[in-house]
């Protein structure tokens, strides 16, 4: 039992994710105050900052504490900051939407500072509990945002599979953390490593079951193939700004703990190879192939995005620096193009009586010919085409998959990646080459999209033309590991 | 007589099974709600068992964790089945249809 | 034996005294109206006699939310009170920033307007 006495209690480890709690405490309180409602987003923005802040001052300086159920490390502080720039894009893209749908409540701001301090908490910790509790603080505000639009029936059911499934899949987890615990012994990872070795037949059992249970559990989270049914439905129904803020944040946190827990605490466990290796085939292929049917962009990007987490899959398959490092490199990636492709699409819904199908698209290129290179310019990262940083990602994830002597799921990689440029073409067709049948409501743009636009431009494009320091930047997180 | 941990685990992998099961089978929100939450307490289950074989606390501090973890999450969901039934007149699962399964 | 079990029998002793000052001052500065309503098995609003299957009103769900999670939350203070003595003062001071925090929500759904019952 841990004694508190001797405990290191060094609040300096936590402040990041006190200052997102105190923004969002701060939110609740003015948020239905009638003088300072209206500065719920400022707020927001503010708590943000200053946990950026404190997470700069982290970087370089790895330590533990609180009897090592807290460890800020630097990989911590690459999390943290993927974890908060989402946010804070969320907040910007949110704002027009938002108020368009008459969704503007504070509790919106509240719940993306809670759910972005959950995944800071899963991505700095190496004890299984203490990751449990954090994507319980994540994936409980998202589920109350994916249901956020309370009137809206597809925003009500997205909400209600999310929560059916992601509690399921917290229950598998949480049994998965009780059996590792039961074999041996404590649930901090570094601890349960040096163990490996000693277990008995008796632990064997629990330990091989815990383990496939928390694949089970983290699986659902992430989107991986056997467990991604709700990915492309909690996708299209909830809000877009939101549907943004899932397909980035949550996967991102998640794949955090997936690397912790088995790129470094179980890389020992032989059958996880093999294992990842059919994950990553299947995940790839089928997020693929289904994407290929969607008339709803929404949609096609949820399955991409099951798509996305199968390359990333690879990287984890081939383990070690390289595949670390390319696997964190290929997430900061993908969250700068995808949110960039996000803010496209609500630009476009934003127009009166807008959708998000594919016809909604029709004429792009007559009206707004800037934005639709836009477009284009994200939709050739996510297919992976050079000069953009997609292309660099898939790269360095290929070539770790390759050094690590992995040619066959190289090679289905890659032909994955000619499947999925079909459908990502397929939206740039549809706008410059097809003409709309009605007249076409010009896009809101307004500074806030437009900034986002800028930066994800600027991430897209600077990181795919220079990309070493981001890799150097993911490299050096990797040493101060566990 | 002391009872054997094995003898726990099972109860536990029962209760657990029920809950897997509930949830698969159910079409009713409110027992698939109540299924998940079962499936967490056998996790409870579990989690006590294990700490008493090892003669450790860590378990049972974890169980505090959990049950409130556990209540957090059914508050959740039962506000939004409350949504639900209001919009839609039916807590069955079969009837949420715009967004494909 | 008396010295072990004298705090449990002080508890039963108090338990009883604050009852019996509670439901005491009800009666002395309480407001009582007398109808008809307030003589009915449940008083708080639901028919007793009647159509079973009417749809409860969605208020009573809202306490019943409300009261899981702060129901929940107060076992943290269970342990705490248990080794309160060697946790000393930092034990202490946590529980307040906890009870603080409990009070954030508290507070929130006050102003939200959710525990008004009309």
């Amino acid at each position: 039992m841990i004694d508190i006495s001797t405990a290191v209690i060094d609040f300096g480890l936590i402040a990041p994710e006190i200052s997102l709690v105190a923004a969002a405490f701060i939110i609740l309180i003015i948020g239905y105050t009638k003088r300072l409602g209206k500065f719920c987003a400022l707020t927001a923005l503010l708590g943000i900052f200053v946990s950026f802040y404190y997470t700069l001052i982290q970087y370089g300086n790895p330590g533990s504490g609180f009897s090592g159920m807290v460890t800020s490390d630097d990989f911590g502080v690459v999390f943290r900051m993927i974890f908060l720039v989402t946010a804070l894009l969320t907040i910007l893209i949110a704002q027009n939407y938002l108020s368009l749908k008459r969704l503007n409540k504070p509790e919106f701001y509240a719940l993306i500072c809670f759910s972005t301090m959950g995944m800071m908490v899963m991505a700095n910790s190496t004890d299984l509990v203490v990751m449990f509790l954090g994507l319980e603080i994540m994936s409980v505000p998202l589920y109350v945002m994916a249901g956020f639009a309370r009137r809206n029936l597809a925003s009500n059911e997205s909400g209600i599979k999310y929560f059916i499934m992601g509690a399921f899949a917290s229950a598998f987890l949480l049994m998965g953390i009780a059996f590792i615990f039961g074999a041996s012994g404590t649930t901090d990872l570094k601890r349960i490593i040096a163990d490996l070795s000693y277990l008995s037949e008796f632990s064997h059992f629990y330990f091989y079951s815990g383990i496939a249970m928390i694949l089970i559990g983290f699986g659902f989270k992430v989107g991986v193939v056997p467990f991604h049914s709700w990915v492309p439905d909690v996708y299209q129904g909830a809000p877009t700004p939101i549907t943004a803020f899932f397909s980035v944040g949550p996967k991102a946190a998640g794949f955090a703990v997936l690397l912790r827990v088995f790129s470094f605490g179980f890389a020992e466990v032989e059958i996880l190879e093999p294992t990842f290796w059919v994950l990553a085939v299947v995940t790839m292929t089928v997020g693929n192939v289904l994407a290929l049917r969607q008339n709803n962009i929404k949609r096609m990007l949820a399955y991409s995005s099951i798509a996305h987490a199968g390359y990333i899959l690879i990287a984890l398959t081939a383990g070690g620096i390289e595949g670390v490092s390319s696997a964190v490199f290929y997430l900061i990636a993908y969250a700068l193009f995808n949110f960039g492709a996000f803010t496209v699409i609500i630009m476009m819904e934003s127009r009166s009586g807008g959708t998000t199908e594919f016809s909604e698209l029709k004429g792009l290129l007559k009206v707004h010919p800037y934005l639709t290179s836009i477009l284009a310019l994200f939709m050739f990262a996510l297919a992976g085409f050079p000069p953009t940083v997609g292309f660099i990602g898939k790269f360095y994830i290929f070539s770790a998959a390759l050094k690590n002597g992995f040619i066959w799921l190289t090679l289905i990689g890659v032909m994955n990646s000619f499947i999925s440029v079909y459908y990502y073409l397929r939206v740039i067709k549809v706008s410059c080459f097809e003409d709309s049948d009605s007249e076409f409501a010009p896009m809101s743009m307004t500074p806030a999209l437009m900034f986002v636009l800028f930066i994800t431009i600027l991430g897209t494009l600077g990181l795919g033309i220079f990309p070493d320091q981001i890799l150097e930047f993911s490299k050096t997180a990797l040493f101060a590991f566990l | 007589m002391t009872v054997p941990i094995d003898a726990y685990l099972v109860v536990g992998a029962g209760l657990f099974g029920i809950g897997v099961i509930g949830v698969l089978v159910s079409r009713n929100l409110i027992i698939l709600l109540m299924s998940v939450e079962l499936m967490l307490n056998a996790a409870n289950l579990a989690l006590i068992a294990f700490s008493r074989a090892l003669n450790l606390m860590d378990g049972h501090a974890f169980v505090f964790l959990v049950l409130t973890i556990a209540a957090a999450e059914a508050s959740v969901g039962l506000a939004m089945v409350i949504t639900l039934y209001r919009n839609h007149d039916t807590v069955n699962i079969d009837r949420f249809s715009i967004l494909k399964w | 034996m008396f010295e072990v079990f004298f705090p449990i029998l002080f508890l039963f002793v108090l338990a009883v005294v604050i009852a019996l000052i509670m439901s005491g001052l009800s009666v002395f500065i309480g407001k009582r109206t007398k109808l008809g309503k307030k003589d009915e098995p449940y008083e708080c609003g639901v028919e007793p006699v009647g159509n079973t299957k009417e749809p409860v009103p969605v208020k009573f769900y809202m306490v019943a939310i409300l009261f899981i999670l702060f129901d929940i939350e107060v076992i943290f203070l269970f342990p705490w009170a248990v080794i309160s003595d060697r946790l000393g003062m930092f034990g202490f001071i946590e529980m307040v920033v906890f009870v603080v925090i409990l009070l954030v929500g508290y507070f929130y759904i006050l102003k939200r307007g959710a525990l008004e019952w009309d």
